[in-house]
């Protein structure tokens, strides 16, 4: 079989919709979308300052801060790996927690259902 | 014996050791999951690996140490812009790709909507994008070849001349990629993933080590030894040599200038989570779950390399110096070969020592090299077999053997198409075709997942005109745009019809994209499916059904 109708899912299109209205779905929902979006701009954001900063701040950019070479753009650009392993860390942490437990929960009352 | 003989020893044993793992591979692989999808049996950390190998291109490795090597700090914002980009993934796509897809792309796309239309389009957008960045890495190759075995004008080896041997390189990749693909199909390509990343990482890493040692980790020393080696001082230090140049006296140029640098961070930050080849890695783990653990490895393992490329980029400017490198060559792609040799020479006693590094970093770029265009390979024969074959022409009326041995077909048939692509392109310019991917992908690929996944009213119309108002946006600007024609370094140096200002379309393409789908959903007669919609994001977000 090779089209994309769902294998496992025995689940009707009626249940699907009953689910995705239910508080629990819709508790999932926002808890996922809580968490990237708002996560999301500040990252994009973060890396346009960045990049803006790049073009036309130069001078702040060339400043020296640190020994006789380290000046703000490399110290600005290694904070932006040390951005991004935080917030991945602090994604998976998130979804450890608040979001694998709901999501097992609702996916086991699914497939324990009405199959 | 010989650096030459040396990297050729190693190569051959690299690709006599993934040669050997794919034909085991082939033996594990006998349903269209295998084949596609690696029986969605590796683990995150396996995953990650894979990642990595299959994302760190010879344009990052060679690429972003020969600019940081000529231009100084410039090179540094592909390297961030390249990781920051997981984030789009890690939060956005990987997961709830994996939850809904089954083995391509518009397996979400189309989830929803009519399957004939957006499947065409993804596929279409799918096989541009990875010819272009396939034909980018093969004639990258191609070039390669010369320096790293060292022939010279006049010289030849083996028989062949320089440009024989060019022409012998691409199309030696381009079957060995055929093989992976055709015989190990995912899993074979996942494991040669895998070795080139450690191989990269170990490779990388001893060079970052040695430079660091070189100046007896003292970071600062290396940096001003960089810039006073440079020639140019404190300014090598500074973004600003490369892009977003400002041109004295001409304010409308040095306005293009930094609108370049604009729109290519953008299209870095948005291009990796719309890159085909990228997307399908994440359906050869069990679950989502596991998916994140393989973003949140890649990240790891692509930071880590991308830090690294900031000792090898400063340490060839500062221990090779420009001169040498753009004497061997002048886009600067030798540079780390170049420092690897210097490094030996310091640390290995002398000529045999540096020969020896030499070789090894040579080798470790082939490597680098064939896993990626791999990648590439099996993600536009998985979509021609599984979007355009199985789906749109026989309407998923096929037996799993009959689409595997279809993927097989147009792996060998894409393959042969890149290899003859490539053979025509090996004098020309096209180092810009990576960053044109990166658009295209962030520009059609990216808003039409984005859309699906989170926008409850988007339609069959919305999704088509996103990818192909994006798609075609970002290419019809750069075949207007100087890095085709109208400069002395354009793919076509001698003639000039360019006039979009920029090399980069991200900024105008990307929004064009999200446009179009937002404008093709409100226009859409047929409103979207609501119980689709429900069934998707139940789907997505549990992992109720996923394949």
């Amino acid at each position: 079989m090779s089209t994309d109708a769902p294998e496992k899912s025995a689940a009707t299109p009626d249940r699907y919709e009953q689910v995705a209205s239910s508080p629990e779905f819709a508790g999932l929902r926002s808890a996922l979308r809580r968490f990237v979006f708002p996560m999301t701009i500040a990252f994009f954001t973060w890396y346009a300052l960045y990049v803006i900063l790049s073009a036309y701040a130069r001078d702040f950019m060339g400043k020296v801060v640190l020994g006789d070479h380290i000046n703000v753009a490399l110290i600005f650009g290694l904070l932006q790996f040390v951005s991004t392993f935080l917030i991945a860390w602090l994604y998976a942490r998130y979804a450890d927690r608040r979001l694998d437990p709901v999501a097992e929960q609702i996916k086991a009352e699914l497939e324990g259902g009405d199959q | 014996m010989s650096a030459r003989t040396l990297t050729i020893v190693l190569f051959v044993v690299f690709v006599l050791i993934t040669l050997g793992i794919t034909i085991w591979a082939s033996r594990q692989t006998r349903t269209a999951t295998d084949f596609y999808a690696g029986g969605r049996s590796f683990s995150g950390f396996a995953n990650g690996m894979a990642i990595g190998g299959d994302y760190m291109s010879a344009a990052s490795f060679l690429g972003i140490a020969g600019i940081i090597a000529l231009s100084g700090y410039d090179g540094f914002l592909y390297s961030i812009g390249f990781l920051v980009a997981w984030l789009v993934a890690l939060l956005l796509v990987a997961e709830l790709l994996r939850n809904s897809g089954k083995y391509t792309m518009a397996d979400v796309l189309a989830f929803r909507m009519r399957q004939t239309p957006v499947r065409v389009a993804a596929s279409i957008s799918t096989i541009t994008v990875s010819i272009f960045y396939l034909l980018a890495q093969m004639v990258g190759a191609g070039a390669l070849v010369a320096l790293l075995l060292g022939i010279k004008p006049g010289q030849t080896f083996l028989g062949m001349d320089a440009a024989t041997a060019k022409i012998a390189t691409i199309v030696f990749i381009g079957i060995l990629m055929i093989v992976y693909v055709t015989v190990g199909g995912m899993k074979g390509t996942t494991y040669v993933q895998i070795v080139k990343a450690f191989l990269l990482m170990v490779g990388a890493a001893l060079m970052t080590v040695l430079v660091l040692a070189a100046f007896k980790f003292n970071l600062s020393d290396l940096l001003g030894s960089a810039a006073e080696k440079s020639g140019k001082g404190a300014a090598f230090l500074e973004p600003g040599l490369r892009y977003g140049k400002e041109v004295a006296g001409d304010a409308t140029q040095t306005f293009y200038n930094k609108m370049d640098l604009l729109s290519l961070g953008i299209a870095l930050v948005l291009g990796t989570a719309g890159l085909p080849h990228i997307l399908i890695r994440f359906y050869t783990v069990p679950n989502s779950k596991a998916a994140r653990k393989s973003v949140l490895w890649a990240i790891g393992i692509i930071g880590v390399f991308y830090l690294m490329t900031l000792a090898l980029g400063f340490g060839a400017a500062a221990m090779v110096g420009s001169e040498a490198i753009t004497a061997q060559d002048k886009g600067g792609n030798t540079a780390a070969p170049q420092l690897a040799q210097a490094l030996g020479e310091k640390f290995f006693g002398g000529t045999n020592g540096g020969a020896a590094m030499l070789a090894v970093i040579a080798a470790v770029a082939f490597a680098t090299i064939l896993a990626v265009v791999a990648g590439l390979t099996l993600a536009s024969s998985s979509s021609l077999a599984h979007d355009l074959y199985a789906n749109v022409w026989r309407k998923g009326q096929v037996t799993e053997g009959g689409e595997v041995k279809v993927a097989r077909i147009s792996a060998f048939a894409i393959g042969a198409v890149a290899i003859v692509l490539a053979i025509f392109a090996q004098s020309l310019n096209v180092a810009f075709l990576v960053a044109l991917a990166f658009a295209v992908a962030a520009s059609g690929n990216l808003p039409a997942i984005l859309y699906s996944l989170f926008w409850k009213r988007f339609t069959t119309t919305g999704a088509t005109a996103a990818i192909y108002g994006g798609l075609v946006t970002a290419v019809v600007l750069v075949f207007f745009s100087p890095v085709v024609s109208g400069t002395p370094t354009a793919m076509f140096p001698d003639s000039d019809w360019h006039w979009f200002p920029l090399s980069n379309p991200g900024i105008i393409s990307i929004p064009v994209g999200f446009l179009c789908g937002w404008l093709g959903t409100l226009l859409s007669r047929e409103p979207a499916d609501a119980a689709k919609f429900a069934e998707l994001e139940v789907r997505s977000l549990t992992g109720h059904g996923a394949h």
